[in-house]
């Protein structure tokens, strides 16, 4: 089959394009002919219906989005946001720190391994794109039922590719959520995030600065994987009969990925390269007139010149390609070679394919014939923007109306603990976090289970960070907006319980198709709860991932809004663990406790509930508790302290006791099933040693935090007075075995 | 005292081997996989990772890199070489060391803090244990279950080969609990366990991986080995 060239299109303007097969909409089809003077050649079209997919352009949701910017509180640290292929914080002077959390969430459900372990090596680009040394992952998971058959499919396999994949690049999973529901069957969802470091004079910038420099591909080669990603490109129009060999699944190669990594760092360091811009969705495309576009400047481009691991691809295929471990540089014509030493070197292949021209336009050649040739800003930045219509999911009312409150209460509240505690979402996770390695690059001060990762980033003065990453669906499926800030709250929460002080955030949205105004007007109100919560906490939004299109057939998953919060700790030597580690402190509740079991653990796992609104959330109080957390553990006045969430107070007291095996022995108020068992937020244990009561209360009354004590830590048996006792060892066997149950 | 490093395409944990060199008061030297230079170091850790991959199986590429060639020749005159986890792997292959490092058993990939008995201090890298220490450090790999014929597993039983066991639970299938092991002049150990994460109260589980590297500097100073 002959290529379609410019030139062809030029020549044959009413020849019959395809654009609806691959996604696009006719007046969107008419806006690129407009831009182009002449219909699209077969290179361009697929460039565009993957720039202006959804996934790339955001056009359903950019309206919505730009509320973080607006309402974002200033901030003096932020050197890189929304926009960049990460955010990015100053620590100090000196270090600054890049983080991101992105979706993977169809691909994992086709091929749950590949999928799972492409997320990975796709995030870890983007930090390293930024100028970092990527430090750590952790990942959000959302499975469904965890005793359906598919699921056993699902887990097992998404778990090991996360674990092959970070494992074999040597970055330690500190963290993240495992959590079950129905309504992710058809539709698991796959997170992943990445942390990075770099000092603060080499943040790197994506623009393909400078008439004259040299366009540069570095990594794996290019081959079919991945064509269709992110659009409908492998749809059976563009070459009749021969699409099956095109899986849409990428295949990863964490070795040539840490190799990438390796050859990145050396780069920046030497100052080689004037821009760098990763290749994910979207591939050549994207990088290609992003960083033209970006500069303003254009690019000729010889698109022969890309290695190849099928010789018979095609231009479009080539453009389209999503094969990973690739990095594309700018690179002056002084360093090339400079540059490719240090690929060969590390024994990655790197090719100049082009060169930056200022004729403000992409073009590319395929032996010597043009394919292509765009305005780079009409892909990267003038794509659709729609603003879609919303309405209130109609069964809202009756859903809000259908209290858990009202529900039957237990009469045994020893069996429903230990019924709660075995229950998916709230046991032990081992079985997935012990396949991953923690302990790489000997930095990693708390990891999993805790509430928080902390990364050490600053070996001489012990600096470091914590990140902690959280949504509940079944409360933002119940009330968008605060299910949003829930997610927020209880993210924040879970980075100040170690000592450290929230600086910003992250966000996946996880949603359904835009197109159903249900949907639309969830993502509508978490956007706007999300970006509500950051102002009122002070901390901004630094850049994210939207996923839509999550679900089966008519029916969306819950509205999963995943959020991650970062946090500095000056000194890691001072963070606060959650286990009790003691006989004898003192065990105080931070917060106050109410009647909210909507949307709670308790409903779902013993009524198969889900109604009522979720708990109410009050970020002054979530802010009081932060400055008190970072004061004591300034003061060394806490030996342990845990976030209170899903499970409430019992959740808290079982890990707790759990993680190093010290009993408790506690007494609640009269109303013990509501102490136990609510899901009330702002509030946190603490362990506090004896000897320095005083001085706790003191700093208590400062902040005027409601507090209370509830007992001691010590013994071999969590004890609630008048209630039950339970031992230890009962508890751990009711806690740890259900995982391995169901996954061997 | 110069310990040398090496650093595969792939390899992870150096430099947290390079740190436990410099937490326990030796001086770390980067090794690079493609130079046969030793650089006049004293004594060799192949650290964990997972050497161009690991794709063919572990340690089968690495044992061909120029530098081992050089390690080798060392590793005959005594020169004192400490394989951890993908380092114990390469060992292996090069055969220096007896018998191989397969899957786990249970088929997965498992990091999880683990208690260890040293079996025999008699070795250039654990003169500061002694025999019968149980030391709580870390496994995190995919392929540590050691594996051997009856006959190798006897002779290493016999001349007091096996330097480390797991014990109060055998994370992945090894044959007779090996966790680490020697070969007959003791200056050549591989060690599945990752005693250089178990050195600073911060981030290991305990500091008893810090003996390995102790040990190892007090040997090449003429200091406490065991005979």
């Amino acid at each position: 089959m002959s290529i379609d060239t410019v030139e062809r299109a030029e020549s044959t303007p009413d020849e019959l394009q395809p654009f609806a097969e691959l996604g696009l909409k006719e007046d969107e089809y008419e806006r690129i002919c407009q831009i182009l003077g002449r219909r699209p050649t077969q290179s361009e079209l697929a460039m565009y219906s993957i720039m202006w997919s959804e996934h790339c352009s955001y056009k359903s949701s950019k309206i919505h989005l730009k509320q973080f910017g607006e309402k974002a509180p200033p901030s003096d640290r932020m050197l890189a946001g929304i926009g960049e292929n990460a955010g990015v914080i100053a620590v100090n002077d000196k270090l600054a720190v890049t983080f991101k959390v992105e979706s993977h969430n169809h691909p994992s459900f086709v091929e749950p391994h590949q999928g799972a372990a492409t997320g990975v090596g796709g995030i870890v680009r983007d930090i390293l794109a930024m100028g970092a040394r990527p430090v750590a992952v952790m990942d959000p998971l959302r499975f469904g039922a965890a005793d359906h058959p598919d699921t056993a499919r699902v887990l097992p396999g998404v778990v090991g590719g996360i674990g092959g994949y970070g494992n074999c690049l040597g970055l330690p999973n500190i963290g993240g959520e495992v959590v079950f529901d129905p309504s992710y069957q058809g539709n698991p969802l796959v997170n992943a995030l990445c942390v990075g470091v770099l000092p603060v004079d080499r943040l790197q910038n994506k623009a393909a600065t400078g008439p004259g420099n040299i366009v540069v591909l570095m990594g794996a080669k290019t081959g079919r994987d991945g064509i269709g990603g992110v659009s409908v490109l492998a749809s059976a129009t563009f070459d009749e009969g021969s699409e099956q060999r095109r899986p849409s699944v990428q295949v990863g190669d964490p070795f040539i990925e840490k190799l990438l990594i390796e050859s990145c760092l050396e780069l920046y360091e030497n100052k080689l390269i004037v821009g760098v811009q990763d290749l994910g969705g979207a591939g050549l495309t994207c990088a290609l007139t992003e960083t033209a576009a970006a500069a303003g400047t254009g690019m000729d481009v010889q698109l022969e010149k890309v290695h190849l691991r099928e010789a018979s691809m095609e231009p479009h295929e080539v453009l389209a390609s999503e094969s990973q471990e690739r990095m594309l540089f700018i690179v002056e014509p002084s360093n090339l070679d400079a540059v490719l030493n240090v690929a060969s070197i590390w024994g990655v292949i790197a090719t100049p394919i082009g060169v930056v021209t200022n004729t403000g336009r992409v073009r590319i050649t395929w032996h010597g014939e043009t394919v292509v040739d765009v305005p780079p800003g009409s892909l990267a930045d003038d794509g659709p923007i729609y603003a879609r219509p919303l309405r209130e999911p109609a069964d809202l009312i009756l859903l809000q109306a259908d209290r858990a409150e009202t529900l039957p209460r237990p009469t045994d509240l020893r069996e429903t603990l230990l019924t709660l505690v075995a229950s998916p979402n709230l046991c032990d996770k081992t079985w997935v976090t012990e396949q991953y390695d923690r302990y790489v690059l000997g930095n990693t001060i708390l990891a999993q289970p805790e509430d928080s990762g902390i990364i050490r980033i600053d070996e001489e003065t012990g600096l470091g960070i914590a990140l902690s990453v959280d949504g509940n669906s079944r409360y933002t499926r119940l009330d968008p907006y605060d299910g949003a800030r829930l997610a927020l709250a209880e993210a924040f929460r879970n980075v100040a319980v170690t000592g450290a002080e929230p600086v910003a955030v992250t966000d996946c949205l996880n949603f359904g198709s835009p197109e159903d105004p249900a949907v639309m007007w969830q993502f509508a109100e978490a956007v706007r709860g999300l970006a509500d919560g950051c102002q009122e906490l002070g901390i901004p939004v630094t850049g994210g991932n939207v996923s839509f299109y999550n679900q089966t057939g008519a029916t969306a998953i819950h509205p999963t809004p995943i959020v991650g919060v970062l946090g500095i700790i000056d000194d890691v030597a001072k963070r606060i663990p959650m286990g009790f580690s003691h006989d004898g402190d003192l065990l105080f509740l931070l917060g106050e406790t109410a009647n909210e079991f909507s949307g709670s653990e308790w409903a779902w796992v013993t009524h198969q509930h889900l109604g009522g609104r979720p708990p109410k959330v009050d970020f002054g109080r979530e802010q009081a508790l932060a400055g008190f957390m970072a004061r004591t553990a300034e003061l060394g006045l806490v030996r342990s302290a845990h976030d209170l969430s899903e499970g409430g107070l019992a959740q808290a007291l079982t890990e707790s006791c759990l993680r190093k095996g010290i009993g408790a022995n506690v007494t609640v108020g009269e109303d013990a099933f509501v102490a136990l068992f609510s899901e009330s937020a702002s509030r946190v244990l603490v362990a506090v040693p004896i000897g320095l009561r005083q001085a706790f209360e003191a700093v208590v009354a400062e902040q005027e935090i409601p507090l209370t004590l509830l007992g001691t830590t010590g013994g071999t048996s969590l004890v609630v007075k008048d209630q039950f006792e339970i031992p230890l060892d009962e508890l751990r066997t009711a806690w740890s075995s259900t995982l391995p149950k169901l996954f061997g | 005292m110069k310990v040398g490093v090496v650093t595969f395409p792939g390899s992870l944990d150096d430099r947290d081997a390079a740190r436990a060199v410099r937490i326990a008061g030796g001086e770390a030297v980067r090794l690079w996989h493609a130079d046969s230079d030793l650089h006049g170091v004293d004594a060799v850790v192949l650290p964990g990772g997972f050497s161009y991959g690991d794709y063919l199986r572990c340690g089968a590429i690495a044992r061909f890199a120029p530098v081992m060639e050089s390690i080798k020749k060392a590793a005959s005159n005594g020169l004192p070489v400490l394989g951890i986890c993908n380092g114990f792997q390469i060992l292996c292959e090069a055969h220096l060391l007896p018998g191989a490092l397969t899957r786990n058993q249970h088929l997965r990939f498992r990091n999880r803090e683990q208690w260890v008995r040293v079996e025999s201090s008699a070795t250039a890298w654990t003169g500061d244990y002694q025999d019968g220490q149980e030391i709580y450090i870390l496994i995190k790999n995919g392929e540590g279950c050691f594996v051997a014929d009856e006959e190798t597993l006897d002779m290493l039983e016999d001349n007091g080969q096996i330097v480390a066991r797991y014990v109060h639970g055998n994370p992945n299938g090894s044959m007779r609990d090996i966790a680490a092991i020697r070969n007959e002049a003791g200056n050549v150990v591989g060690i599945m366990p990752h005693p250089e994460h178990a050195v600073e109260a911060l981030t290991g589980p305990s500091l008893d991986g810090l003996g390995f590297f102790t040990s190892v500097l007090k040997h090449l100073s003429g200091g406490s080995e065991k005979e």
